[in-house]
């Protein structure tokens, strides 16, 4: 049997169970704030053109709005301004097999409990390897938190001093990037950086060391508490937006049972 | 004294619902004006430029000179009921229901005498006031009024039927963001509204509002302007409950056409300013026209707050006055949609207001307790345009001596 004949005969006997790492695009669902002065990413919204009725007797559609970056989404190189020079930074540009690739999973779930500023440093990462080896090449690195779990005021928990969600510190996306050339890295909260990732050098560690270096980065994420640290394979493609900084996609996860 | 309105029982469901009617609309051309005054709640007539006969009915040439410069002009609204009647029967399906109507004749100190509406507590032979209300086909008609305030003089049939009095009613606020709603819901509290619900958007952003709405007894309701579903979903809960909507949702960026460099704020302006307006009477319009006549608490006023700016564009917020002057005239296609059911479309035009997008312009700038007090009254007179504080007053003066003028004025070509 071939590679793909054995992948799909384990997808059809659940030996291999496949992930949905996707929140639903809702016109609920936060989006990212800035200062009232700046612009604004777009909600979700959805317009109804006709549903089997005198706009169009025999079908239902919708028209659809949002900016690239709303929901589970997809974050190019192009985003960043670090990034905006980096060959193939669009989403139109990345190769496809980018796109598919191994994924690991550090669980800092139980401080992100505890700590609403939770970081992850280098440290937790060597901790991680010391447990389950060296984070491989080319592999996307996602951050479990169970933000996910949150819902409503409690997603982007702003307070007047800004959002206080968990992150990378400079230093883990430094070591990630320039140590171990990660693919990508990816996060269960609004953005791939901390809630108050402003206040770090340079601001925005994630989003400017990310894509400074070509990395890709994914957020608003779900169900990552279903993933094993290691061995997993993220099927990750943003849709093909001619010089799109990102867009809003599916992550499905196969995993081994 | 007129007896006070009861708190409505809850309805019978198994009784219909009555259906809209409204007043004979038919008016002339120069009975028009009385409508125009009528829509502000001033009592104008005709005045002959030439031997200065006051005119009434309205008409095309003087009725003493043959004159035809006619202008309106604000008369003082005294007079004395020279006769009247009582109407208890009709072929008037409007009048019908509500009878019986009480109808007559003042002499106006100005001079003519004047067919009008009698309220209750008028005696025979009395000094009257007047007024010169919208009836609910939208047209000007006056009502005589005692002299002197009476004990709830509101609550009488005739005075209830050409305002869109609060009180009894349930009112939507619709965005409970806005720096305005706490004085909105106060002051219609205070009005003796039944019922409060107020919309909040986004209810995953912290909302520090929350408890000063609750303190005054409002519900807080999940409603956002530019996503139809929410609109749809408060439609099925709410839409046969909403008997006064005040649609003060506001999106308000500095900036006109160059000066921005894409579309993405002025098609947020739009997408709040104007088709907000479009989808919230999409989703709640359709139910209130058809609770008109529904008893004390029928559907009666749907108001919407707008920037003094809809007349002419001011530039420095360029963008957002022209979704201001969208919402003007889809203001005016939907009081016409309107118009068959007798709900009256109010809107409230205000200058720049005392908030965090004003802060570098100079006063005079409309207090949100302002803008409250601007729509309860206009509520009460049952008005179709309400100017709120002196510069959205003198922008309109201006307007309506020369439109050209004036937007040289506001673009920088007067001194």
């Amino acid at each position: 049997m071939s590679t793909l004949a054995n992948l799909a005969s384990n997808i059809a006997d659940g030996s291999v169970k496949v992930v949905d790492l996707t929140h639903t695009l809702d016109p609920d669902f936060p989006v990212i704030i800035l200062p009232p002065e700046f612009g604004q990413c777009a909600r979700f919204r959805m317009e109804e053109v006709s549903a089997y009725d005198h706009r169009g007797p025999g079908w239902k559609w919708h028209n659809i709005s949002m900016n690239e970056h709303t929901g589970t989404h997809f974050d190019a190189p192009s985003h960043w301004i670090s990034g905006r020079d980096v060959p193939m930074g669009a989403v139109d540009e990345i190769p496809a097999d980018k796109l598919v690739g191994p994924v690991v999973v550090i669980d800092c779930s139980e401080g992100a409990a505890q700590d609403d500023d939770f970081e992850l440093t280098p440290q937790i990462i060597e901790a991680f390897e010391a447990e389950h080896g060296r984070i491989p090449e080319d592999a996307w690195v996602l951050m479990r938190t169970d933000w996910s779990k949150r819902s409503g005021a409690a997603y982007l928990n702003m307070a007047s001093d800004g959002p206080h969600s968990p992150g990378p510190t400079p230093d883990a996306i430094r070591l990630l990037v320039e140590d171990r050339n990660i693919r990508g890295f990816g996060t269960e909260t609004v953005g791939t950086d901390a809630g108050q990732g402003a206040h770090y050098t340079p601001p925005y560690p994630a989003h400017y060391i990310l894509h400074g270096a070509g990395k890709y980065g994914l957020q608003c994420m779900c169900n990552l508490d279903q993933l094993p640290p290691t061995g997993a394979m993220l099927v990750a493609p943003p849709l093909k937006i001619k010089g799109g900084t990102g867009s809003p996609l599916r992550v499905l996860a196969l995993v081994e049972n | 004294m007129t007896d006070p309105i009861q708190p409505p029982p809850k309805k019978n469901p198994l009784n219909r619902s009555w259906v809209s009617t409204i007043p004979p609309a038919a008016r002339s051309r120069a009975a028009l004006g009385l409508t125009a005054a009528a829509a502000e709640g001033r009592f104008m007539l005709q005045v002959c430029a030439d031997c200065g006969a006051t005119q009434y009915p309205p008409r095309d040439a003087c009725h003493k000179c043959l004159s035809i410069d006619l202008p309106w002009q604000d008369i003082i609204p005294t007079g004395e009921l020279l006769a009247e009647t009582t109407i208890r029967a009709t072929t008037d399906i409007y009048f019908r229901d509500r009878l019986p109507w009480r109808a007559g004749t003042v002499r106006l100190d100005a001079g003519p005498p004047m067919i009008c509406h009698i309220h209750g507590d008028v005696k025979p032979y009395a000094r009257v006031r007047l007024i010169n209300r919208l009836d609910r086909s939208g047209q000007g008609v006056i009502l005589a009024l005692p002299e002197k305030d009476t004990p709830n003089m509101a609550d009488d049939p005739h005075l209830r039927a050409i305002s869109s009095d609060p009180s009894h009613r349930r009112v939507l606020i619709v965005d409970g963001r806005n720096p305005n709603t706490p004085d909105f819901a106060k002051a219609l509290k205070d009005a003796g509204a039944a019922m409060i619900l107020i919309g909040l958007s986004e209810d995953w952003l912290p909302f520090q509002g929350r408890k000063a709405l609750e303190d005054v007894g409002a519900q807080i309701i999940p409603l956002d302007v530019t996503d139809t579903k929410s609109l749809q979903r408060l439609a099925g809960e709410f839409g046969g409950k909403i008997d006064i909507l005040i649609n003060n949702a506001r999106y308000i960026r500095p900036g006109g056409v160059i000066d921005r460099t894409d579309t993405n704020l002025a098609a947020r302006e739009l997408e709040v300013n104007a088709l907000g307006l479009m989808r919230l009477a999409q989703a709640l319009g359709p139910a209130m026209c058809s609770r008109t006549a529904d008893g004390t608490n029928s559907a009666v006023a749907w108001v919407n707050i707008l920037s003094a700016w809809a007349l002419a564009n001011e530039p420095s917020f360029g963008s957002f006055a022209a979704s201001q002057a969208a919402a003007l005239s889809l203001s005016q296609s939907l009081r016409a949609e309107f118009r068959a059911s007798g709900l009256r479309l109010m809107n409230v035009f205000v200058g720049p207001t005392d908030d965090e997008w004003h802060q570098p312009l100079p006063p005079p700038k409309v207090t949100p307790a302002a803008i409250a007090r601007d729509v309860v009254r206009g509520l009460h007179g049952g008005f179709e345009d309400v100017f709120c504080g002196d510069v959205a007053k003198d922008l309109n003066e201006r307007f309506r001596r020369n439109p050209k003028v004036l937007e040289r004025e506001m673009t920088g070509g007067g001194v």
